[in-house]
This record gives C-alpha cells, structure tokens and sequence, in this order.
C-alpha cells in the first residue's frame, strides 16, 4: 500500500520501492563497508603480458574477478585476468627511480656498446687486395 | 559517461596550505613536459584536493546518472532497446566504479566519498536533477549529454594525472557506444510518425537548457580555471567545450528538421564562433544547491540501496580486512 510518506516517481520501480519521502539520512557508511581494494592485472592475448588496468574493492577473490569482469572487460579483448590484494604488492618509490638507470659505465652490456664497423673499415682499407685496388683505379 | 565540464567548488574554501616552491617548481616542469604524475608523486595539496573533488564528482554523475535513464528501463519500447539501454546503464555504473578507485588513489576513501554523495556535501552533474519525462528523453540524454561527456572525457584524457587519464581512456570506448545508441534512437522518432517526431522534439525543448548548463558558467564567472588548466586538471574551458559541442551537433540536429530553444542561436560565419542565449545561471545554481526538480528523489533512492545493501555487504565482510590506498 503507498501512503503520501513514499516517494512517487516516474519510475515504477521507484514507486513500488517505498522510499521514505523527507526522512532525514540516518545511514552513514562505515570504514571498510566497500571491503578491502585489489588491483586487477588483465591479458589481452595469450602470449602477451599480464598488465595492471586499476583497481577495485571486493571481499573476497571470487567477488574480485566478477568486478574485474564488469569493469575491466566490458569491451575489447581479454582472455585471463589476475586479481592480487593491494596490500600484497609492494613496490619501490619513484624517489628511487634512478637505482634502475643505465649508465654510460655499462655500456659493455649494451648493444650499442660495440663498434667494430670502424675497425673493419680501417682493417680492409689497409689490406686492399691488388686487383681490386687496380680495379679501382681503372673505374677512376 | 557523465562527466561535465563544470566542477562545483566552495570558492571560500580555498586551501592557503603552502606548498615548497622548490617542488611545485619540478611538479609544474614535469606537467608542462607532458608526463603523468602518479599516486605516490609529490604533488601541491591543492592539485590534490582539486582533483578529488572532480573525479569525485564525476563518479557520483556516473551513478546519479543512471537514475534518469533507469526509469525507462521497465516501459522500453521493444526488448532490444530494453537490453541497449541496460547495457548502457550498466556501463554507467561501472563507470562510477572506476572512478572512485582512481579518486582514491589520492587518498580519500570510497566510504567517504558515498556519505558525501549521500549528505548531499557532495555535487554531481547538474543534468541529472532533471527528470526523464518520456521514452524520448532518454534518447536525447544518451545522444546529446553523452556528446557532451565525450567531449570533456576526451579533453581530460590528455590531463596531468594518470589513474584519471587511464580511465577516462577506458571509459570513452565504453561512450562510442551510447552516443551512436542515442543517435540511432533520435533519429529513430524524428523520422517516425507525426506523434514520435513531436515527442523528440518536446524532449529537445525540455533537455536544451540543461545541456547549455552542462559544460559549467562562462569563463568569465568561472573561478580556478586558469591553475585547473596550468596543471592539466581541466584541458579546454567551460566555454571552448561549450562551443565545441554546438559545432558538432547543431548542425545534426537541424539535419532531422528539429529546432532549438533558442532563437538567438546562430553560427557567426566571421569569427566561426556561436552566438546563443546566455544560459540562466540563476537557475542552475538554484537546481545544484538542492532546488531542482529530482534532487530530493536521487538521493533518496542512493540512500535506500546503501541502507538495504548493507546486511550483504557486511554478511561478505571478513574479521581481517584491511584498508590500503589502491596503488595506481
């Protein structure tokens, strides 16, 4: 039965909800009603990597990978998703980055640290075969 | 996708805290460079409560928003548009959901956030205080207020920080979506019956002054716009977006043959800029601080569904859950 103290909406189910009308907010949500957080990591394709896209809250594992569904593979490609609690990840602080920097003292683990093209150049310059150097000579 | 381009702010809440100038100095470098500053970056306390209060906001339009459109869910003509348009309203919330995460990054938790929305000390888009009075009302919110979102999500994306960055990316994939939904819905009535064309139109009349709100007061009244936008908070003005929207869609809107409230707009072809009726500004502020005409019943009905959730909420929760601020 609606009385004049429910709220009528345009929305049926608002109606049929039996809302209170003015009632003054009595609810207040506690610390740690949303549950605890977990970052989700999600992989596009097979063969690829896991990669974080954010986090979400639930309370257990299981609630964690439907919220990850909803709201990390709603749309586009997703073939397995990880969920890890956040207060399980420990990182480093970007206040250290500069431990992970590649300085010009290890070159020799670089690619780049080896030139040889010089030294081959050099090499064969000084070690002209005789016809070749005539050939040279006649095209000249 | 409900973001709006206006952010209300207690203009004498001002936070004086200074910060070092040294490092606001290095902070303000790294966003002219175009990086993203991340959670655990230093960052000046206002960048940090300006950017809570506006995802925070955002998040609740996300979930105010599905109020709306939700009441034509029942009384959809057809079961596909019934199933488009709770696929869409289910986008909506998740879109909440993922911005309250990235508004938690910076520290303020979601429990806070939802007694905030639920006190009314929180604000939301403007819009949504207006009510969905018919089946094409819902077509001209999905089309025209989701353009507008669009237009702002898309700016915002580019912004200075990266959890909000990240899921405004995530979240305009989702927005293609409703645009072309609403589109096809519009289009739908306006080359319909006599009765469905008058209908769209109505809810046009009905949706046009609200949507010139949308996008927030012109840059001449509106405070903070100039450090929102040195700190890649806000990356177009009230104004630009304003502008940028009537270019896109006036022109598809005449196309169907439909009209627009207002006879004083008009293309000025020598600066390329519309001219348009100032918006009542009256109204809006009267309808943001609680005098529209929906205000009391969307929070009403955001406080029933926490207060009749919550027995399940708590039956789920565990002895020893701990809170951590999400990582990124």
């Amino acid at each position: 039965m609606k009385s004049d103290s429910t709220i009528k909406s345009l929305d049926p189910r608002i109606t049929r909800a039996d809302i209170p009308k003015d009632e003054e907010l009595k609810i207040e949500i506690a610390p740690l009603d949303q549950w605890q957080t977990y970052e989700v990591f999600h992989q596009t394709k097979k063969g690829d990597h896991h990669v974080h896209v954010g986090s979400l809250h639930a309370p257990n594992p299981e609630i964690a990978f439907l919220s990850a569904k909803e709201q990390y593979a709603r749309r586009g490609k997703c073939v397995n998703i990880w969920v890890v609690k956040t207060a399980d990840i420990f990182s480093t602080d970007y206040e250290t980055e500069d431990m992970y920097e590649n300085n010009s003292e290890k070159m020799y683990r670089e690619a780049g640290g080896y030139k040889v093209m010089e030294k081959i150049n050099k090499y064969k310059k000084e070690h002209k075969k005789p016809e070749a150097a005539k050939n040279e000579e006649v095209k000249s | 996708m409900y973001g709006g381009g206006y952010i209300y702010d207690d203009t004498n809440n001002n936070n004086n805290q200074t910060d070092d100038a040294q490092k606001l100095e290095a902070f303000e470098a790294r966003i002219a460079a175009g990086e993203k500053i991340e959670p655990q970056d230093w960052m000046p306390a206002d960048y940090r409560k300006q950017l809570i209060r506006m995802i925070e906001q955002h998040a609740h339009s996300e979930i105010i928003g599905a109020l709306p459109e939700g009441t034509w869910i029942t009384r959809a003509p057809g079961f596909r548009r019934k199933l488009a348009l709770m696929a869409k309203v289910q986008d909506e919330v998740g879109h909440a959901q993922l911005l309250y995460s990235a508004a938690e990054t910076l520290g303020k938790s979601r429990e806070d956030m939802i007694n905030d929305l639920i006190t009314g000390k929180s604000k939301y888009s403007n819009v949504f205080n207006y009510p969905a009075e018919t089946w094409a009302d819902t077509a001209v919110i999905a089309w025209l207020i989701d353009a507008g979102a669009i237009i702002n999500q898309v700016a915002n994306s580019k912004g200075s920080y990266g959890p909000y960055c990240r899921a405004l990316e995530r979240i305009c994939t989702e927005e293609s979506f409703h645009l072309k939904y609403g589109h096809d819905n519009v289009v739908f009535l306006a080359t319909g019956t006599p009765t469905q064309r008058a209908m769209v139109q109505d809810a046009l009349n009905r949706w046009w002054p609200p949507i010139m709100h949308f996008f927030g007061p012109s840059d001449k009244i509106s405070v903070h716009t100039e450090t929102m936008m040195r700190w890649k908070l806000k990356m177009a003005s009230n104004d630009d977006m304003r502008q940028k929207f009537l270019d896109m869609y006036v022109p598809k809107i005449w196309d169907l043959g439909l009209t627009i409230p207002d006879p004083n707009l008009r293309k000025d072809e020598a600066t390329g800029q519309w001219q348009y009726t100032e918006p009542d500004w009256d109204e809006f502020k009267k309808v943001i601080n609680g005098g529209g005409p929906c205000n009391k019943e969307r929070l009403a009905v955001r406080k029933m569904a926490e207060e009749r959730g919550e027995w399940v909420r708590k039956a789920l929760m565990k002895r020893d859950e701990q809170y951590i601020t999400p990582l990124a």
